[in-house]
């Protein structure tokens, strides 16, 4: 049984990364704005030169 | 109030044709904005946008960085979003901006000074995008959510471990296993549960606190008394090395418990927005008439007997007489009608409502608290408030429940210590035994997986559920009362008829698409081809538009402007179109019905739901579409208040009332009546007001829904005869003393599942 002193641990400490990810990822709000990113994927480019003030 | 310009979408690098100068989203054909509401919203930002001061809310943080949170009104799309990001990232000072689309916000940040906010958001104001502060009720919702999931997460976690230790002491034995094995597998259980009890439980601890402060009790009073009970419990067990301890139980509880209340959050979706943002209308500025010349001021300062001048496409901004002019006036937020009305001198006009064609000059007869706006806002707070006890069923449930539970856990500990003459720790065990057992696993989730499912279902068919419970209150309705204009009809005038060929609908319709009175958007609307070119176009306020090539003059418009007085007139609207001034052509206009509203009002009669049609429009017109539908009780002519007193009137009755309508006229009588609905083409306050929104240019989302309610409605009372079964089995057993820690979690997770796959069938039977 002394398998067990490891086992436990190691199953532990695998769980435990898996919640420290996810918390990870909650608390750098990546959950917050599933529809904006869904649709980010669309656009191609990132640059705003384009943006031209006399156009308004 | 120079007029802003609308931005070329097309200059931006774009992959879409056209898109609406307000909400960006794309346009078919030649239209300026998608929809009637983004039209009137555009008027009503042009007005408004020299008047933001948000700057003033911005934190600074200590690189002198200032950052700003708004919320966004009138984001549809993600061309939306790229518009926002881009116009605030192009300004050199903006260091950051992000939007996020699904709570509507925009974050920015910029370097430089405070003041520069205020010019940021104009900005983003003349992209035709309304900024308002963050609404707190929301914001923390948002939080709540966030919290619910990661104490999910934690107990998800601790749950799966402590399973893999359990199954152990399950399937053996201190004999077989070892009794210091058996309690360091004990201590273990322990070491992951107490703190995610500690942790995951407080939702339920705080909501059982608060409420108890009352002298009242909900559900979470037998929960949070079950997990803290096992938990001690167990611990004291584990002390001493007992046999049995509950930690799995305590925290598998409260997993599944948890899940139910995040979808139960999701469910209730976004909270109803105030009905404060309606007065907006009422903040911007008015053009006052002074002695020598006209001056801006502030619409809070308007008194009575003010002169104002409105000019085409502005909002009127108090109620009035008009003194000079004469115009067409977009009167759907009194009357719900889409087709304008004819005003001239002595003609009454209220605030809130359009001017469309020609600037007049009026006199103010009512200061703003007491305008027909103020009114129907303050009606539409007292309305909500008086559907806000409404009592869940699962409410319900619980103050059934609650005392059940907690009376039999006293006799089962009086009962083996007296009567049975056991030991108070075994007395206590069995009684503690009795109330995780009994532990409303089931019921925790029998309303809301039904919920999700009904509503995700809803939602595919376009259906928007806004608040939880407006399925179980739609379920309950006996009388439904419609709005006529933009609900039962179309609500936009559609080219009927009238004698004109293909040539003269080419003219007319080449004519009408510089116009944005609501008749010449059906022309233009109507009319799929070529349009003639090089045409000099003008429109003529109160008259029509007049068209000139090097060789012909068209005019378009009333009768009496280039019509034949002589033609025989009939009930509908009409254009006439003249060329070189003679009459040639006449268009007839209709509000259609939609097309399946005689269908849909077949089948709620034929089940048996007494069907009511209130409208601002004429009473001719109203019993005649009434007549067609098979409508029985009918009142024309009414006002919003009327509206409101109506269905009030129903309710007083001990009828169960739905709502359907699209105005902002109708808003206050959907606040008021018992669930409401509203058609997507409505106005925003009155989506906002609305219990549910549905999508499409058809009225059978209403039949269907009413039907999704009842089924969902059933299978939440067939889950709470599903727990009360399990529990009529299982409390027995634990009184007696048989449960065992297997028998337990078998006995949760086997009455969870079955509540989870009963409300399935929501789904199952859908596809047959």
């Amino acid at each position: 049984m002394d398998i067990l002193l490891y086992l436990i641990p190691i199953a532990l400490t695998l769980g435990a990364l898996g919640l420290v990810a996810f918390i990870w990822t909650l608390k750098s709000d990546q959950y917050d704005d599933l529809d904006g990113a869904a649709n980010r994927i669309l656009f191609d480019d990132d640059d705003v030169d384009n943006f031209d003030e006399k156009n308004l | 109030m120079a007029a802003t310009k609308i931005p070329d979408a097309r200059a931006l690098d774009y992959p879409l044709d056209n898109l609406c100068a307000h909400c960006g989203a794309p346009v078919n054909g030649n239209k300026k904005y998608c929809c009637d509401g983004c039209r009137a919203a555009h008027a009503i930002v042009e007005d408004m946008s020299d008047a933001s001061a948000y700057a003033n809310i911005a934190t600074r943080d200590d690189d002198g960085v200032y950052h700003l949170r708004l919320h966004v009104e009138g984001m549809h799309c993600a061309s939306c979003m790229r518009l926002i990001e881009q116009a605030l990232i192009s300004d050199d000072q903006v260091k950051s901006a992000r939007v996020n689309m699904t709570s509507e916000q925009v974050t920015f940040a910029w370097d430089g000074a405070r003041c520069d906010g205020d010019r940021l958001c104009q900005k983003v104001e003349k992209l035709g995008y309304k900024l308002h502060p963050i609404d707190e009720a929301a914001e923390k919702g948002a939080e709540t959510q966030k919290q619910l999931l990661k104490a999910i997460a934690i107990s998800g976690f601790a749950a799966a471990n402590m399973m893999l230790i359990s199954i152990a002491l399950w399937s053996s034995s201190g004999e077989t296993m070892g009794y210091a094995t058996r309690d360091l597998f004990h201590w273990v259980s322990a070491l992951i549960a107490l703190p995610t009890v500690i942790y995951a439980g407080q939702p339920f601890f705080k909501s059982a606190i608060s409420i108890l402060k009352e002298r009242h009790t909900n559900m979470d009073v037998p929960i949070s008394l079950a997990v803290v009970l096992a938990a001690v419990m167990s611990l004291s067990e584990t002390m001493r090395g007992g046999e049995y301890v509950y930690f799995d139980s305590a925290v598998m509880l409260l997993f599944f418990l948890l899940i139910g209340r995040y979808l139960d959050l999701k469910a209730r979706g976004q909270a109803r927005a105030s009905a404060s943002k309606l007065l907006s209308k009422l903040q911007g500025f008015a053009t006052k008439i002074v002695k020598d010349g006209t001056s801006r001021i502030a619409m809070r300062d308007i008194q009575v007997g003010d002169r104002l001048l409105v000019t085409a496409g502005d909002s009127i901004p108090a109620d009035g007489i008009v003194v000079e002019g004469a115009s067409d006036i977009d009167m759907s937020l009194v009357t719900g009608e889409t087709n304008p009305e004819t005003v001239k001198a002595s003609s009454r006009v209220f605030a809130g409502t359009l001017n469309l064609s020609a600037p007049i000059e009026m006199e103010v007869s009512e200061v703003s608290e007491k305008s027909l706006l103020s009114e129907v806002v303050k009606l539409l707070e007292t309305a909500e408030q008086s559907n806000a006890d409404y009592v869940r069923l699962a409410d319900k449930a619980a103050k059934l429940y609650t005392p059940v539970v907690h009376s039999l856990g006293a006799l089962t500990f009086v009962g083996w210590w007296l009567l049975m003459s056991a030991p108070w720790q075994v007395s206590l065990l069995h009684a503690v035994t009795v109330l995780i057992i009994t532990c409303p696993c089931a019921l925790g989730l029998a309303v809301p997986v039904v919920q999700v499912l009904a509503s995700g279902r809803l939602m595919k068919n376009g259906v928007l559920l806004k608040s939880g419970d407006a399925l179980e209150r739609l379920a309950k309705v006996d009388t439904i009362v419609f709005d006529k204009t933009g609900t039962l009809t179309r609500g936009r005038p559609v080219l009927s008829g009238g004698p004109y060929d293909d040539n003269m609908l080419k003219i007319a319709a080449s004519l009408a698409h510089k116009s944005r009175h609501p008749l010449s958007k059906a022309l233009a609307e109507h009319y799929i081809g070529e349009r003639i070119e090089d045409l000099s176009i003008e429109e003529i306020a109160g008259k029509g538009l007049l068209g000139k090539t090097d060789v012909v003059t068209y005019q378009l418009g009333s009768r009496n402007w280039c019509g034949d007085e002589t033609f025989p007139t009939s009930d509908r609207l009409e254009i006439w179109l003249a060329i070189d001034g003679v009459p040639t052509s006449v268009f007839y206009f209709e509000d259609q019905l939609r097309f399946d509203a005689k269908t849909v009002i077949n089948d709620l009669n034929r089940d048996g739901l007494e069907l009511h049609l209130l409208t601002g429009d004429r009473g001719i017109v109203a019993k005649s579409i009434a007549g067609q539908l098979g409508i029985e009780n009918v009142r024309a002519e009414v006002s919003p208040i009327d509206k409101n007193a109506y269905v009030e009137a129903l309710k007083n009755a001990d009828k169960n009332v739905l709502m359907v309508g699209d105005g902002l006229n109708d808003a206050p009588a959907l606040a008021r009546a018992n669930v409401s609905m509203s058609p997507s083409s409505a106005i925003d306050i009155t989506q906002n007001t609305a219990d549910i929104v549905y999508q499409g240019d058809l009225l059978t989302p209403v039949w269907s829904t009413i039907q999704t309610a009842r089924k969902s409605t059933r299978l939440v009372m067939q889950n709470f005869m599903l727990a009360a079964i399990y529990n009529l089995i299982a409390i027995p057993a634990a009184v007696m003393g048989f449960v065992t820690p297997l028998i337990a979690a078998i006995a949760m997770s086997g009455s969870s599942l079955v509540v989870i796959m009963n409300a399935f069938r929501l789904r199952i039977r859908e596809k047959k």
